[in-house]
């Protein structure tokens, strides 16, 4: 045992680790979310859902989904921008993967505590708006290239709330590492949904938006747009798409939960039990959020494009900005 | 090493494997797919049919003012996260500083939406 702590203490072997932790969580993540997706859909709808892979309740549909991907001619149409079609995926998974960084699992639990943690998440989630760009024009499609100025002008609009909207608990906590954030939390001895519950609100809204997902899913209406930036995308880089909205679902979620829910903290848990229970109070309160999102997807129908705009400029920046402003003059003068 | 260092160091090799993910992925798979494009196959996806002229047609962007917009704001957000840190520190004079700051911007919106920009036809 001793051994194996003194060789993780080690810098490079830690990070190795880490990577390769990372790297089959992703797919874990994904497959799980999908799955549950999946199956909670079709029970919103009156449906069965996935029914025979697996033998049972269908488990194992997307694995068998994955490996028929596996199998997929890797098609890129004769007037696509070669190179910029096929580097898309890669600028969107990059900043999945790298968001990971900053969540904390429990008290020591976390890939790196960054001090400037929660800008830096924010900051690093929107390099994916580069690669759904990238997608849109590449495809040399006209749905594509639709696709892809709307995703762009919704990911713009909604990043603003999502950027303010965090700003009311780093007030409160005084710090903008994600451990310290939750420390702060549990020395305050309350959840901060009690006093941001406006800027959780506005959180979810945006990085539902964010998410393009129904009922922001403009950039993708299937019913006008085909699939959007997605149009030409087939076989393995159209489930990099996929991969990155579902890992992408659980990250944004996980952050939601640090900063407003009280991250790996249950009141009435010693410091020692957290260390163990942590990531699993932090992935059910994630996966309480995500429940949400897709209970959302089968409730609302979809925003018109002036709508969508409408709501992110008019109210929710506004809105962001008076919280911002109330939860400073209540530190201050309290 | 520095703490400093190795947290960028963390932070690269990440990204780096975001990148590495997908081309192991991609090559794995090449390995295992088919590979016989046609022109048909190739051709550009419009609902079953011939596409219709180049791909990269005219479209109005209407959201280049709201790019604009969002430079602005943006920008403004980088400088709100110092103070709100130090906003119990600063006290009374920093919180009328970030009024008077976040008013003035509130001002900016506000003539941008008297102005027309959110209004569609």
């Amino acid at each position: 045992m001793d051994v194996i702590v003194d060789l993780f203490s080690n810098f490079w072997v830690a990070l190795l680790g880490k990577i390769l932790l990372v790297a089959l969580m992703i797919p874990l993540v994904g497959m799980v979310i999908g799955f549950a997706e999946m199956k909670l859909s079709a029970k919103m709808q009156n449906r069965v859902g996935p029914y025979f892979a697996g033998g049972r309740w269908g488990w194992a549909q997307l694995i068998a989904d994955g490996v028929k991907f596996f199998q997929k001619e890797d098609l890129i149409p004769a007037d696509a921008d070669r190179p910029v079609f096929k580097t898309a995926p890669i600028w969107v998974l990059v900043g999945t993967v790298a968001l990971f960084v900053v969540i904390p699992f429990g008290p020591d639990l976390i890939f790196r505590d960054l001090s400037v943690g929660i800008f830096y998440a924010l900051a690093i989630s929107s390099i994916s708006t580069i690669g759904v760009l990238m997608a849109g024009w590449s495809s040399a499609n006209k749905y594509s290239l639709m696709g892809g100025l709307r995703a762009a002008g919704q990911l713009i609009a909604y990043e603003l709330p999502l950027v303010l909207a965090v700003v009311g608990s780093v007030i409160l906590a005084g710090t903008m590492s994600m451990t310290g954030i939750v420390e702060a939390q549990i020395e305050a001895g309350y959840p901060y949904i009690v006093v941001q519950f406006v800027g959780f609100g506005i959180f979810m809204v945006a990085a539902l938006a964010e998410l393009t997902r129904i009922p922001f899913d403009m950039p993708i209406a299937e019913s006008e747009l085909v699939m959007g930036y997605l149009t030409e995308y087939s076989g393995f880089r159209f489930l990099f798409f996929f991969l990155a909205e579902f890992a992408n679902m659980f990250t944004l979620s996980a952050i939601a939960v640090t900063l407003f829910l009280g991250g790996y903290w249950l009141p009435g848990l010693s410091e020692t039990q957290l260390a163990y229970l942590g990531p699993i109070i932090l992935i059910a309160k994630v996966f309480v959020l995500v429940f949400a999102m897709i209970w959302f997807r089968w409730t609302f129908p979809r925003f018109r494009e002036d709508q969508l705009q409408t709501l992110a400029w008019k109210w929710l920046i506004p809105l962001a900005l008076a919280n911002i402003l109330v939860t400073a003059t209540l530190k201050v003068v309290l | 090493m520095s703490p400093y260092f190795e947290s960028y160091l963390t932070v690269g090799t990440f990204a780096a494997l975001g990148a590495v993910l997908v081309m192991v992925m991609l090559g794995v798979a090449s390995v295992l797919r088919p590979t016989n494009p046609t022109a048909a196959k190739r051709a550009t996806y419009e609902c079953g049919v011939d596409p219709v002229g180049s791909g990269w047609s005219q479209t109005y962007v209407r959201y280049y003012v709201f790019g604009l917009l969002f430079v602005i704001f943006d920008v403004e957000a980088v400088f709100i996260f110092p103070w709100a840190i130090a906003a119990e520190e600063l006290g009374v004079f920093g919180l009328v500083a970030m009024f008077l700051f976040i008013l003035t911007l509130l001002e900016g919106l506000a003539y941008a939406i008297k102005k027309g920009v959110l209004r569609w036809e």
